[in-house]
């Protein structure tokens, strides 16, 4: 569904990635583990176009979508819910939400009711100001926001970073529930247990290249990752 | 007395919170100071002489007055807002990603590349407005309002309520709020960041027009230079209010124009533009975020 080719990104002569080839299935969860400054968040950031590669492509479903500005990757259906949340903090939790539906991918009505029905506590503070809510509600509301454009492919950057542990198992339990409605999940975690446990497979990230690459289980098994990304 | 001042102020603030507007608008969504708006107001007082001047030559202002400043109206914020889309266009897009100094300074050339263009094209010397506008009014209280200062007050009243409740409720409104809070996360939802940006423009420009338009009909005179100082007060009455808060632009700009008409008639008329500047000084001295300013998160 989503294919990346020898995907190469530089910020000015720092190259971040360098040659990445990746596939994710309609369908799967997929994450993307590595350390800090590994790639990983470039990677998504390429995808979604806020970065422009320097070299190879990305095909989604027969179409190259390479070097497309961000809008028009989320009319691909791909939407990207950055690291650090990113709500619109002067906006009310409804608005945040209607700027998710810009597009009018979706009925924006069905939509919200799912929203809401996935997340309770956004339809209890929906006139709220988004800078009010507490970090675990803004990652719902991220979440929510991106669900809002209807997408195929949901990419998450960091989703449980700087939350309490009960948040986190919440929202990794979220994000399962929304791969079984049909949603396809590219994940970026530095939590690799939790991601890897609930993916069908992963990819494992070092210096801008990927070393590492199977099914969720074989890669829990694997040593090295457990030595590296486990502390096992 | 006072009354009268008041009234003078109010209508002069109109004026000054219509351009204060386009200034915060831009200011909001790009951090960009748009030295070239004060032009953009120029541009619509020469295009609201041209074009009344052209209806009156065909007839049209003898057939029905209301209808030809109703047309000219319109037609000088259409001209006006295609300026504002091209200058932004060609003189600020392709420095998106520059250091921010760079389309300030590209500003500052739109600005006297606006002012000489007009100079050459329309003459060194001053237009007169034609006279097509009674001077008649009501006398109160001893307190006098023209008609033309009333419909100044109430013009710039029902744009700035339709302005607020645009930004407020429509989905473009919206999205405006959203691209000056994070516009990386606004295309990330699907908004066309560089669409609004035009349309940022575009509304500032009509804006700036309309208040161009009705000061030439109220002061009856233009030149090619009346852009930079209505335009360096309008960004006082913008830094006044917060810049960046539109609220703030409405309010400054009120403010303004009532500081500057009081000074004068208590103080000295003679010193009729320094009270805009001595603002602008203490503002930034004493609370540079406005008064209704709230840091640089709020911008829009």
């Amino acid at each position: 569904m989503l294919r990346l080719e020898n995907i190469h990104t530089s910020y000015g002569p720092i190259k971040a990635i360098r040659g990445i080839d990746m596939e994710i299935k309609k369908g799967e969860i997929v994450s993307l583990i590595g350390s800090n400054g590994a790639g990983k968040s470039t990677c998504l950031m390429t995808i979604s176009g806020i970065l422009t590669p320097s070299g190879g492509s990305i095909v989604h479903g027969e179409q190259d979508i390479t070097g497309l500005p961000p809008h028009s990757i989320v009319s691909q259906g791909i939407c990207q819910v950055p690291e650090g949340r990113r709500i619109f903090p002067r906006l009310t939790v409804l608005e945040n939400l209607e700027m998710g539906a810009f597009l009018g991918r979706s009925d924006f009505m069905p939509t919200l009711q799912r929203v809401f029905k996935l997340f309770p506590i956004l339809g209890e503070r929906k006139k709220q100001y988004g800078g009010t809510l507490s970090g675990g509600e803004q990652q719902m509301l991220a979440i929510g926001r991106a669900l809002m454009s209807n997408p195929e492919i949901l990419l998450l950057d960091e989703p449980s970073l700087g939350l309490a542990p009960i948040m986190v198992s919440k929202i990794f339990k979220t994000i399962q529930e929304i791969n079984s409605e049909g949603v396809t999940v590219l994940l970026v975690e530095q939590n690799a247990r939790a991601a890897l446990r609930l993916s069908d497979r992963g990819y494992v990230l070092e210096n801008g290249v990927i070393t590492l690459s199977g099914s969720g289980r074989e890669l829990l098994d694997n040593d090295k990752v457990r030595h590296a990304y486990l502390g096992e | 007395m006072l009354l009268q001042q008041l009234i003078n102020g109010l209508t002069l603030g109109s004026v000054y919170a219509l351009i204060a507007l386009g200034y915060t608008m831009v200011y909001g969504i790009l951090e960009l100071i748009n030295f070239a708006h004060g032009e953009i107001y120029m541009l619509g007082a020469y295009l609201g002489i041209i074009i009344l001047g052209f209806f009156t030559a065909v007839g049209l202002t003898a057939f029905s007055l209301p209808l030809a400043l109703g047309l000219t109206l319109l037609l000088t914020v259409i001209f006006s807002a295609s300026y504002g889309f091209t200058v932004e266009k060609i003189a600020y897009r392709p420095l998106r990603s520059a250091p921010k100094l760079s389309p300030l300074i590209s500003a500052i050339g739109v600005s006297i590349f606006l002012q000489n263009y007009v100079m050459i094209t329309q003459g060194a010397t001053d237009k007169v407005f034609p006279p097509l506008v009674s001077s008649a009014g009501v006398t109160v209280l001893s307190t006098r309002i023209t008609f033309l200062q009333a419909s100044i007050i109430v013009v710039s009243g029902i744009i700035m309520a339709l302005l607020h409740a645009f930004i407020r409720k429509t989905r473009t409104g919206k999205a405006m709020r959203a691209v000056a809070q994070d516009k990386s996360m606004a295309s990330l939802v699907g908004i066309n960041t560089d669409t609004i940006i035009s349309i940022t423009f575009i509304i500032g420009s009509g804006l700036a027009a309309v208040a161009g338009l009705m000061v030439s009909m109220y002061y009856g005179l233009v030149n090619y230079f009346i852009g930079y100082s209505a335009g360096i007060k309008a960004f006082t009455a913008a830094v006044l209010g917060g810049i960046g808060n539109i609220p703030g632009a409405m309010f400054g700009g009120i403010l303004l124009g009532l500081i500057e008409s009081l000074g004068s008639a208590y103080i000295s008329s003679e010193y009729k533009d320094v009270y805009a500047f001595v603002i602008l000084i203490l503002i930034l001295l004493i609370r540079p975020s406005g008064l209704l300013g709230r840091n640089t998160e709020e911008k829009i």
